[in-house]
């Protein structure tokens, strides 16, 4: 019964109630945008060392978990590798380059050079990417590269194709060439698509200062990517984890050891990002609410008359709920099916290199909070009308 | 004829101490089966609340009100609401039905509420609006229907459940002359043909030509009672030939009425 009075009220008011549901399909769009864009930007961020194939990452001890501040030797990975435990550790060195693209803009200028991240691996052990394409890193001093499927897509790379990088050195700018041996994917990191090549022929490449800050031929790593012979069973391997940081740190000397997560986490500026995106999140959704809520309560005001009758002629208050609930939650469930449909249209037309992307899971939280905004932002009016007196319809009050 | 209902020395007093009224003073009386009572009084006499109290919407402060036998004191809130559904039908000043149901579906409304409206039900709603004249206006909006339209649909929402006693209340206010003698009459030959007790609370005295009795209210208490079909006539028709748009017992009994020039008489 209330679902019937609901469907009528609603179909014959179709008007007002669409033009309801059109402004939470904005605020859906609005959320989904948001949403998108802090996985997106997260991504961006973290992606690299998210999909990292090591159970611990070691840093200096006193870098504060700052990948650019921290600086570990060669021996230090010999040092970790000597920890029973531990099954094989691979050093990482991060800096940013640019990639010269070839050919003209359709106005005839040159192409303008393409950032990347240029993450530096020893091939074969951690750290080094899975390729979806072509071939792994094979010589630790070969002029070679697996390149993210970003960098592949906007610079128009394949495997097999020889890009320059251009690096400054000191004040000199350097151009090196490199080959695609591999085509990987989701591995960027600090906002940049990346590029991943030996050790070696990364420090040959990477940007240096004009007055080099360590000894010449002291190879280093900013980070210490850990595999562990980790027990099969979760709850073992948890444990197991976090002897292992404790063993590791005792062992060696000035490192720290932490997990994949909190070492993304400390990612500079990761975290206030997250944080600012997510509350502007939480504000939308409470926008929605107080809107919504605004709205039935405006509606529910203007039919005291109406649902006084309908109490007077025994209409019993789950029915009035069961109507207002049902109507509140079908125009906010329209809205949001045109706002994630719309979202969704734009999304993929949106240019490559935006960041923003859609996961399913958050996805479907921003949805199923969306959802709610309407039954939420109803409460106030489902309240009232419940207490209004059937004796309105009389003209008397108690 | 059996008695549909009865009141008991029902009194209701709002408030408490010295601020408390006296809305209902100690009142009697029984209508039965298929008889229509006119309540009429001036504003404030009391008519209103006493039929909120017989519809079950209010309680009284004391005595009782027996509806087909049953007891409405002995009634909890939810009770009291599933009764009005089942075997009260009620029509309003105003604002009577949903705006977003037709006149059929409104009328199928008591249906629905009273546990499903199937072919039959909807059978029933369209000839009862048939035999009210709404024919051509089953599947028609109330704001597309005039106002004695909508009364007569709300007449039949208030009989289509066949219920033990039906309440009108002014159901003419907001009408016209012509359509609110039509509304009456035709409310009348409901109450008559289906052997329901109604009551209806009313200004309008002329209206009380259709009515069998008039319990005539003052200051909460019955003033007096009309049962005699030359008296009922006779104030009602005595009101009539005055031409007036509308007489009130108010108009009949205190208030002094405007003279030709625009002054009252000293």
């Amino acid at each position: 019964m209330g679902a019937y009075l609901a469907f009528k009220e609603t179909w014959r008011n179709r008007g007002r109630f669409l033009l309801v549901s059109l402004l939470v399909a904005l605020l859906t769009a609005l959320v989904l945008f948001i949403a998108g864009l802090t996985e997106g930007l997260g991504r961006g961020n973290i992606e690299y060392l998210s999909n990292l194939d090591a159970d611990l990452i070691a840093y200096q001890a006193d870098a504060q978990l700052l990948i650019a501040a921290s600086r570990l030797a060669r021996g230090t990975l010999q040092d970790i590798e000597r920890v029973p435990g531990v099954k094989i550790a691979g050093p990482i060195e991060f800096s940013r380059v640019s990639i010269i693209l070839p050919g003209t803009t359709p106005q005839g200028q040159p192409r303008k050079p393409l950032d990347v991240s240029l993450i530096q691996v020893e091939p074969g052990r951690p750290g080094e990417p899975p390729v979806r394409f072509g071939r792994q890193l094979q010589n630790r001093r070969g002029k070679e590269a697996i390149i993210d499927s970003l960098v592949a897509r906007r610079a128009g790379l394949t495997v097999g194709d020889e890009f320059t990088i251009r690096s400054l050195q000191g004040t000199r700018e350097e151009f090196y060439t490199l080959r695609v041996v591999g085509i990987t994917t989701s591995q960027q990191y600090s906002i940049q698509p990346s590029i991943i090549v030996p050790l070696l022929t990364g420090d040959q490449i990477k940007p240096k200062p004009a007055v080099e800050d360590r000894p010449s031929g002291d190879i280093s790593a900013n980070i210490i990517a850990i595999k562990l012979d980790m027990p099969a069973d979760p709850n073992e391997a948890r444990a197991f984890r976090e002897l292992m940081k404790r063993r590791l740190e005792s062992q060696v000397k000035k490192i720290q050891v932490v997990d994949i997560r909190t070492a993304y986490e400390n990612t500079p500026g990761y975290s206030a990002q997250q944080g600012t995106l997510d509350t502007q999140r939480y504000f939308a959704l409470v926008i929605g609410v107080l809107v919504l809520g605004g709205f039935f309560q405006i509606q529910a005001l203007q039919k005291v008359a109406q649902i006084g009758v309908l109490k007077a002629i025994g209409t019993p208050n789950r029915t009035i709920v069961a109507a207002s609930l049902v109507q509140i939650t079908s125009v906010t469930a329209l809205g949001v099916f045109i706002g994630g449909v719309v979202t969704l249209g734009l999304a993929v037309a949106l240019p490559v290199g935006v960041p923003i992307a859609f996961s399913p899971q958050t996805t479907l939280i921003a949805l199923a909070s969306l959802l709610l905004i309407g039954p939420l932002g109803g409460l106030l009016s489902i309240r009232y009308s419940v207490g209004v007196e059937p004796l309105t319809a009389l003209g008397l009050s108690q | 004829m059996g008695v549909a209902l009865e009141v008991h020395n029902v009194t209701k007093i709002y408030g408490s101490g010295e601020s408390a009224v006296v809305a209902v003073n100690n009142v009697s009386f029984s209508v039965a089966e298929g008889e229509f009572v006119a309540l009429v009084g001036p504003s404030g006499s009391g008519k209103t609340t006493l039929l909120a109290m017989l519809a079950g919407l209010l309680y009284p402060t004391s005595g009782s009100i027996y509806i087909g036998g049953h007891d409405l004191g002995k009634m909890d809130d939810a009770q009291r609401t599933a009764f009005r559904r089942q075997r009260i039908g009620f029509t309003f000043q105003a604002n009577n039905l949903m705006p977003y149901l037709t006149a059929r579906e409104n009328v199928e409304l008591m249906m629905r509420l009273n546990g499903g409206c199937k072919s039959e039900c909807s059978r029933m709603a369209v000839e009862l609006l048939i035999r009210l004249g709404l024919g051509q206006r089953l599947n028609n909006l109330p704001r597309q229907l005039s106002g004695g339209e909508q009364q007569r649909v709300a007449i039949a929402r208030a009989l289509i459940h066949n219920p033990a006693v039906v309440l009108a209340d002014e159901p003419t206010a907001s009408l016209d002359t012509e359509r609110a003698y039509q509304v009456v009459e035709i409310f009348a030959d409901m109450i008559h043909g289906h052997r329901r007790a109604g009551i209806m609370v009313t200004h309008d005295l002329r209206m009380c030509i259709y009515v069998d009795r008039v319990i005539q209210m003052q200051d909460g208490r019955i003033a007096r009672i009309l049962s005699n079909r030359d008296e009922i006539d006779a104030f009602a028709s005595a009101k009539r030939q005055r031409g007036e748009e509308a007489v009130t017992l108010a108009e009949a009994t205190s208030v002094p009425r405007m003279t030709s020039d625009g002054r009252f008489p000293q």
